[in-house]
């Protein structure tokens, strides 16, 4: 019949379209999965795509929000260079403190870090690392970076398949990062969350908003979390998690 | 333990080489250091290769304290002798040593006046080495032990006691040895020396036939300077780390461009890639005649199996290639790996090393904050009961912060060892987070019981991730 040809034709072009549209990534099919099956299952593919360009920024224009976002990208440059890989990170302010990274999982002698004075400096740096493609991870902390450049970033990534990862500083209280247009994959918005008390005095594992603002090919969804532990991993905010299992527990008790 | 050698100052309280070092101890308080021959034989090399290169093509070691320098044909060019021995003597004390210099038509008389003469620099004018060094002590001669031994028995004290006497009888008594070194002194015997020979570094230069200012063909020119080194070096066997551009321009003026490698290396490619990195710092002006390279340090490089299918290891970029392009691009000190030094206090516990060396990790589990603020900066308003409980309350950047959850104290206590200052001093560190969910480091100067250990202000020094 012509209307089933013709509709198989549309089928085939609009498939054609989409992985056009989706870029090389997809078809590489390279992911890192968090481990959090609620956070992967959101997830185009499964996974963090690797060999792309991701960016996070802090909720709001505060110190500690940023650091959480900070803290959120180290966990996943660790996960990338755990099997000895290294991690170049571009910095545009000298404040990063190393014993914290090492904390997350990412040891000193797998990060070179360079600091850049200029934002320019930062996307050339960037653009280098992932050129070179013997790195696990390329990291730049940016105040602004057009369509333009974050392409070329992820074109460079795609190439080579080195993972960037752009940590977009608050540059004044009312201007979000994530408002200009940018070719990243997936961008990922952190914020710091009460934790959850523990039964003694103390403090038990920070939480965080986070909140999958926009992904390719993809819905966005938000997330509370438990911050990264020494490997880099994230984990669901416990009172969550025993929102999903308590009827199985109910029946168990 | 003996003396090996002394200070002026130390010689004038009487400390003096050969003294052993129990009784040196007793007359001075003395800043000892045990002595290296080593390192001093490595260091005057190291002045000899560097007198061969600008003084004077013969230059060699004499004995373990002294240089020959052969002045024939080459003092005219530093205007004559004298203005030749106040620049070496000048350039001595820059680097810190004392120079003693005599020039002399034989290597004997020189050795002897240099150690032995009365002032700093003496000039021997050719053919009167025989009455200036005849007043000098005997051991200014060169002789071993037994020699002067003798010759102290016999009673001859000075250089010039030797010229009266019969060789005949001097040479059954005191050796042959004496008479050659004698004769050495005094001209009537040649004597060879060793001179040290300065390693040619690769260099390679091109003149121009047109001169050129166009970025284009200076590329050019750059990429078959490097192809030409890169052969120099294979042959040599090594790789530059340090390279150099020289641009001779129509008006006489130089510019020059230095690059810096990780590691050495001597492919042509990445060598090409740097050097044109660096093409926009070089201002051709009315246009550049000639451009010259030199390989300024260089490093023995083996050749090495390439990874792939074949050798069976899989292909890894190195890493030196990527370091070497970031710090042409940024400038060498930009780039680092932080180490762990091993002090508790937060803000020393960190260092930069270059990018490819072996670091150290931090041993404590302690929690650290991503973002550590230097100086820490004062937080006012603070509500916290003594001598150890956290704070309930502060104001930091105008803003109230509601403590809900806190940890602590971690003491730190001040490095007595390294600073005298610190010695009571301790710090009391606070993890707190507030009803955002927002973590701070906030530290109290002082225990809290001793008033010596701090003035119990507060800091914020730290924000968590």
């Amino acid at each position: 019949m012509p209307s089933s040809a013709r509709e198989m034709h549309l089928t085939a072009l609009r498939a054609e379209v989409r992985a056009i549209e989706s870029g090389s990534w997809e078809k590489k099919g390279a992911f890192l999965p968090f481990g959090v099956a609620d956070i992967d299952s959101r997830l185009k593919g499964g996974g963090f795509a690797t060999g792309a360009l991701h960016e996070a920024t802090g909720v709001q224009a505060r110190l500690n929000d940023e650091a959480a976002a900070c803290l959120f990208i180290t966990g996943i440059a660790a996960r990338l260079a755990q099997n000895g890989g290294t991690v170049l990170w571009a910095l545009s302010r000298r404040e990063l403190f190393a014993p914290a990274l090492a904390q997350a999982g990412l040891p000193p002698d797998r990060l070179i870090q360079a600091e850049c004075g200029r934002n320019e400096d930062v996307l050339a740096v960037m653009e280098e690392g992932l050129r070179h493609g013997g790195l696990a991870a390329v990291v730049g902390e940016i105040g602004k970076a057009g369509m333009a450049a974050t392409r070329r970033l992820q074109l460079a990534a795609e190439e080579s398949g080195v993972t960037a990862l752009m940590l977009k500083r608050w540059r004044g209280r009312e201007e979000d990062p994530l408002t200009l247009p940018s070719a990243a994959v997936t961008r990922w918005r952190v914020g710091c969350a009460p934790s959850r008390p523990l039964p003694v005095a103390g403090i038990g594992r920070a939480c965080w908003n986070l909140e999958l603002a926009r992904q390719r090919g993809g819905e966005s969804h938000s997330w509370i979390v438990e911050s990264t532990d020494a490997q880099g991993r994230l984990a669901l905010f416990a009172s969550s998690a025993d929102r999903t299992l308590a009827p199985e527990r109910r029946l168990a008790g | 333990m003996q003396v090996a050698s002394a200070c002026p100052l130390a010689q004038a309280q009487g400390v003096h080489p050969g003294m052993a070092l129990a009784r040196a101890r007793l007359i001075a308080d003395l800043d000892i250091r045990p002595a290296d021959p080593e390192a001093d034989r490595h260091a005057l090399t190291r002045l000899a290769l560097m007198a061969a290169r600008r003084w004077t093509p013969r230059a060699g070691l004499s004995g373990p304290d002294g240089l020959w320098l052969d002045l024939a044909g080459s003092a005219h060019l530093f205007g004559g002798e004298q203005a030749f021995c106040d620049r070496v003597v000048r350039f001595c004390a820059r680097i810190g040593l004392t120079a003693r210099i005599a020039v002399a038509g034989t290597y004997g008389a020189a050795h002897a006046l240099a150690r032995h003469g009365a002032a700093p620099v003496i000039l021997c004018p050719n053919g009167r080495e025989t009455e200036r060094i005849a007043p000098l002590p005997l051991d200014a001669l060169r002789l071993d032990s037994a020699m002067l031994g003798t010759a102290h028995r016999f009673g001859i004290e000075r250089v010039g006691d030797l010229f009266a006497m019969p060789r005949a009888p001097l040479q059954r008594r005191l050796g042959r040895g004496a008479l050659i070194r004698l004769d050495q002194a005094l001209g009537r015997v040649e004597e060879p020396f060793d001179p040290v020979l300065p390693e040619e570094r690769p260099f390679i230069r091109l003149n121009l036939v047109e001169p050129i200012s166009t970025p284009e063909a200076i590329r050019t020119v750059i990429g078959d300077l490097v192809t030409g080194l890169a052969r120099q070096l294979l042959e040599r066997g090594c790789g530059a780390r340090k390279l150099m551009l020289t641009c001779s321009r129509v008006d006489g003026e130089d510019q020059r461009v230095s690059i810096a490698l990780a590691r050495a290396s001597r492919d042509p490619a990445h060598l090409l890639r740097l050097v044109t990195m660096k093409v926009e710092e070089i201002e051709p002006g009315w246009g550049i005649e000639a451009m010259a390279m030199t390989a300024v340090r260089i490093e023995p490089l083996a050749p090495e199996a390439v990874a792939g299918a074949l050798s069976g290891t899989d292909p890894v970029a190195d890493l030196a290639v990527l370091i070497d392009r970031l710090a042409t691009r940024l400038g060498s000190s930009c780039l680092s790996k932080s180490c762990a030094v091993q002090s508790d206090v937060p803000e020393r516990s960190v260092r930069s090393v270059t990018p490819l060396e072996e670091v150290a990790d931090w041993p404590s589990d302690w929690p650290r904050p991503v973002w550590l603020l230097s100086p820490p900066e004062p937080v006012d308003q603070v509500l916290a009961s003594l001598p150890d409980r956290p704070p309930a309350r502060f104001r930091w950047r105008g803003r109230t912060h509601i403590i809900t959850h806190a940890d602590g104290p971690e003491r730190i206590y001040g490095e007595w060892w390294k600073r005298p200052s610190e010695k009571h001093r301790a710090r009391d560190y606070f993890q707190v987070e507030d009803k955002d969910g927002a973590r701070f480091w906030l530290f109290r100067r002082g225990d809290g019981v001793d008033p010596a250990s701090g003035d119990l202000s507060w800091y914020i020094h730290g924000v968590f991730g």
